[in-house]
């Protein structure tokens, strides 16, 4: 999937020669201390930022579930994803049923400016879940979910899997599914200090 | 595909006069015009004489007002990420955003200039002539408004900004819209809608360079 792969940002190279490959219906957990690259990583799997060396292949379709909400704040969380729905070439049937992975389907009609941290994420994630995307590409998913949340989380993960799928996920809260490769980035500095 | 661009289009125009944000340059372009027979006098013949420059005026002032909320929010918020990741690209967003601005822009605008003409005392063939030229030109007021958004887009002072990046661009319009209005105005309709065409032919891509800058 990536093949030496480097990123600069803001005058710093943030990894550079990695190198990995994830299957249909594997995960890959991403982790490392803050300001590694993780989240420059996954936009840039993306499609979002430009790798300053290598090169990558990712399915056609994916998705991005980072911090930001991309959803309109005045409008009911459904009408809100129904925009989503409608560049996605989804319809009714399917908005519910993201947001019922999500466990979102008793807030249809409240506007997204209510929610909560934890139920903005759990926004998040019904948009993910309703991209219909091969390749899910997560930022810190379960940041701010209670425990059942983290738990739906994980069915919802679990069966795009079994749906061959493909995750990368950055997460610092663990996750409850099993991931088939574990991708750690280290601070280059004090990377080429130990060599 | 086209789905997809009218949907993008759709919920700009539908924010944008759900939001009330629709009305606030008609707002502002009619207090002008308001103002503006008080401050030099009820003189008919002065006012049939420079009424339609005023009103030109007003129409690029007008322009200012939305661009703060043109590109910003749906930046910030992550829209336009998300649409790229779907493979659409900086110059089709902008596109859009053109169109959709548009639409929310130039009609009420037009309208505005219609009720104000009635204050400057403009009929006739004067009033045909203001319509038609501010008709010409609200796209390329749009497409100025929407590639200044972009390119103050997360600056500090983007609005002060904005409007010292507007005047300068502006007066090519104002010059030839303004002029349309003499008495041998009828080639510079023809300039004003050359120059119109140009800049919306150049947003998209001025639009997009600058939206897809911003992401690095």
């Amino acid at each position: 999937m990536t093949e030496a792969l480097s990123c600069v940002r803001g005058g710093r190279i943030l990894f550079r020669g990695l190198h990995f490959a994830l299957a249909p219906g594997q995960a890959g957990l991403l982790t490392g201390p803050n300001g590694v690259g993780k989240s420059s990583l996954l936009r840039l799997l993306a499609g979002l930022l430009q790798p300053s060396a290598g090169s990558f292949s990712t399915p056609e379709t994916k998705a991005l579930c980072d911090d930001r909400l991309a959803l309109d704040e005045h409008l009911p969380l459904e009408q809100a994803l129904r925009f989503w729905a409608r560049l996605d070439g989804k319809g009714t049937a399917d908005i519910a049923a993201a947001m019922a992975r999500s466990g979102l389907d008793h807030l249809a009609e409240v506007p997204v400016r209510y929610f909560s941290t934890g139920q903005r994420q759990r926004a998040r994630l019904a948009r993910t879940y309703l991209a219909n995307a091969r390749l899910w590409l997560l930022d810190e998913p379960a940041n701010g979910l209670d425990t059942d949340s983290v738990e739906q989380l994980g069915r919802a993960l679990q069966r795009h899997l079994g749906d061959g799928g493909i995750i990368l996920a950055a997460s610092h809260i663990p996750l409850p599914i099993a991931f088939d490769s574990n991708l750690r980035l280290e601070p280059l500095e004090e990377l080429e200090a130990c060599l | 595909m086209i789905r997809a661009i009218a949907a993008m289009i759709w919920r700009d125009v539908r924010q944008s006069y759900a939001s009330g944000g629709t009305w606030l340059p008609v707002i502002f372009y009619l207090s002008a015009a308001t103002l503006f027979p008080f401050a030099v006098g009820p003189d008919r013949e002065l006012l049939l004489r420079t009424g339609g420059g005023i009103l030109w005026i007003a129409a690029l002032l007008a322009t200012l007002l939305p661009l703060d909320r043109l590109i910003q929010p749906d930046l910030e918020n992550g829209v336009y990420d998300q649409l790229i990741v779907r493979g659409f690209s900086d110059e089709l967003i902008a596109a859009a955003r053109l169109v959709s601005h548009w639409l929310s822009f130039g009609p009420p605008l037009l309208f505005a200039a219609f009720l104000a003409s009635g204050l400057m005392g403009l009929e006739g063939e004067a009033l045909v002539t203001l319509l038609a030229s501010l008709a010409i030109a609200t796209p390329a007021l749009a497409g100025l408004a929407v590639m200044i958004a972009a390119l103050t887009a997360g600056l500090k002072g983007a609005g002060a900004l904005g409007g010292l990046l507007l005047v300068p661009l502006a007066i090519p319009l104002l010059i030839f819209g303004a002029g349309s209005l003499s008495a041998q105005g009828g080639s510079a309709l023809l300039f004003l809608a050359a120059i119109s065409l140009l800049l919306v032919a150049i947003t998209p891509f001025a639009a997009g360079a600058a939206l897809s800058a911003v992401r690095e």
